[in-house]
């Protein structure tokens, strides 16, 4: 039990990194990333929205969505349910977490419809995940996310300094750093199937 | 038609529990926003960039109305019309905003530097660089075919004698000017400093004084006589740290070649300001 939890999670982080290797939360990803510091607090706000909204989403699906046969209606019923639990958390954060809400503040509402997200709740019914599993399986997505984000903005912190021909300049250049870097979390594949055999 | 209806049903439903959920929390965690704060947010311009160093203007409009500053002058793109405004809604005096105004660091017009080619193509700095850097003797000073003039979007810079020239008194400190400049010598300033040198040769001085009269020679006379240590001559030409300088114009004044100037460069929001 304990072992197929871990391997789910390493799995999550490493092999199938939502950003690197099934490019979900792209937008983020590049958008947030100049610096380590806001890098972090996206990572840490999208893993947090992640965990709440599987929370939410996975007992909708079960008891509701399946027990009515609307399972179609997947999609559209995720979005309003993310985009409200998130709403309603910055409501209560600003109210009695002020600390809290003034650093993750800004990046709340920018991932209230993020597809990365979206993605982890629709994959965790798809995978027939339980609950536990698919808690597990949202922690171990947003911690993903915030590695390859924080690293990420390590890698762009440095491309700072470089000098890239004029046509290269700004985007070209971060998507190609972004590709080498996903080539690097390529190498990870294969090995939890081996850890855990 | 029952499997539409209960669709209907099952999402309606879902869409009004999270609906009251919503208004429900709207009410409790009402979080009551300082009147102060909400007038001055209104007056800022929204831009949102960070000059003043909170983080953007709710920052700013937050640290204003609850005390934590007294400084109504750090709104930049705002200028002073922002400065005043802060004041009058929160009883603070209105202190003066420090724009930045663009500076040529160059007088070398067709008097002073020679030309060693003569140049026949496209009329833009940038062509004119990319043929041994430019038709002019020095190469590091100004081209004169008016990139800068070109990008102002204030027509705040003409061409004289080859030589581009700010109007400080129309210049907004954009920047555009500093970017389009392929020898790089526009530089923005703070319209507060009086001191400027004008020449960006990094030649040795016997070299610049061969081509141009009016070139820093790196003699170090500016240095010696500053007051304050403020002047410093690195890579053969004299450089100014506005920090420690109080304008005594001392600099200027022992300059054999006259290439540090002293004059007063205040933008156009403190000219506004002044008219009013």
């Amino acid at each position: 039990m304990l072992k197929g939890l871990i391997a789910i999670m390493m799995t999550s982080v490493l092999v199938n990194n939502y950003v690197l290797s099934k490019f979900l939360g792209i937008c983020p990803f590049l958008g947030v990333s100049k610096k380590t510091d806001q890098a972090v607090g996206m990572g840490v706000s999208v893993t947090f929205v992640m965990l709440i909204a599987t929370a939410a989403t996975w007992p909708i699906q079960h008891y509701l969505l399946n027990r009515f046969e609307l399972e179609y209606m997947q999609t559209i019923v995720f979005i309003l349910v993310i985009a409200t639990l998130v709403q309603f958390v910055e409501m209560v954060l600003k109210k009695h977490m002020p600390a809290l809400h003034k650093s993750l503040g800004v990046y709340l509402p920018l991932i209230t419809t993020n597809c990365a997200v979206l993605g982890v709740t629709v994959n965790n019914i798809k995978d027939g995940f339980n609950f536990v599993e698919s808690m597990v399986n949202s922690l171990g997505c947003g911690l993903g996310f915030l590695l390859a984000m924080v690293l990420f903005a390590g890698v762009r912190e440095k491309m700072e300094k470089a000098d890239p021909p004029e046509s290269f300049k700004g985007l070209p250049i971060t998507l190609v750093a972004a590709s080498i870097v996903s080539l690097a979390f390529y190498g990870f594949a294969g090995i939890v199937e081996n850890l855990f055999a | 038609m029952t499997e539409v209806l209960t669709a209907v049903a099952v999402v309606a439903a879902i869409g009004a529990v999270c609906a009251a959920v919503l208004l429900v929390a709207s009410k409790l965690m009402f979080v009551p926003v300082n009147e102060k704060e909400k007038l001055i947010r209104d007056v800022l311009p929204g831009a949102n960039c960070g000059a003043c160093g909170y983080t953007g203007c709710d920052g700013y409009a937050k640290a204003l109305a609850e005390g934590q500053t007294d400084k109504t002058n750090l709104c930049v793109p705002g200028a002073d019309k922002v400065s005043n405004d802060i004041a009058q809604i929160t009883g603070l005096e209105a202190a003066d905003v420090v724009e930045m105004v663009a500076t040529v660091r160059c007088m070398g017009d067709c008097g002073k530097v020679g030309k060693k080619s003569q140049y026949r193509g496209a009329d833009s700095c940038a062509a004119a660089k990319m043929l041994f850097g430019g038709s002019s003797q020095c190469t590091y000073g100004c081209l004169g075919y008016g990139d800068c003039q070109k990008v102002c979007p204030n027509g705040a810079i003409c061409i004289e004698n080859g030589v581009a020239h700010v109007n400080t008194r129309i210049c907004t400190g954009c920047g555009l000017c500093a970017k389009a400049c392929p020898q790089g010598i526009i530089a923005l300033m703070e319209d507060v400093d009086k001191v400027l040198v004008t020449c960006s040769s990094k030649d040795k001085g016997a070299a610049v004084r061969k081509i141009c009269s009016h070139g820093c020679i790196a003699c170090k006379k500016c240095e010696k006589n500053c007051p304050t240590q403020a002047v410093k001559v690195e890579n053969n030409i004299a450089v100014i740290d506005y920090d420690k300088c109080i304008n005594c114009g001392e600099c200027a004044k022992n300059c054999p070649v006259g290439c540090i100037m002293v004059s007063d460069f205040s933008g156009i929001h403190r000219f506004e300001a002044k008219e009013e």
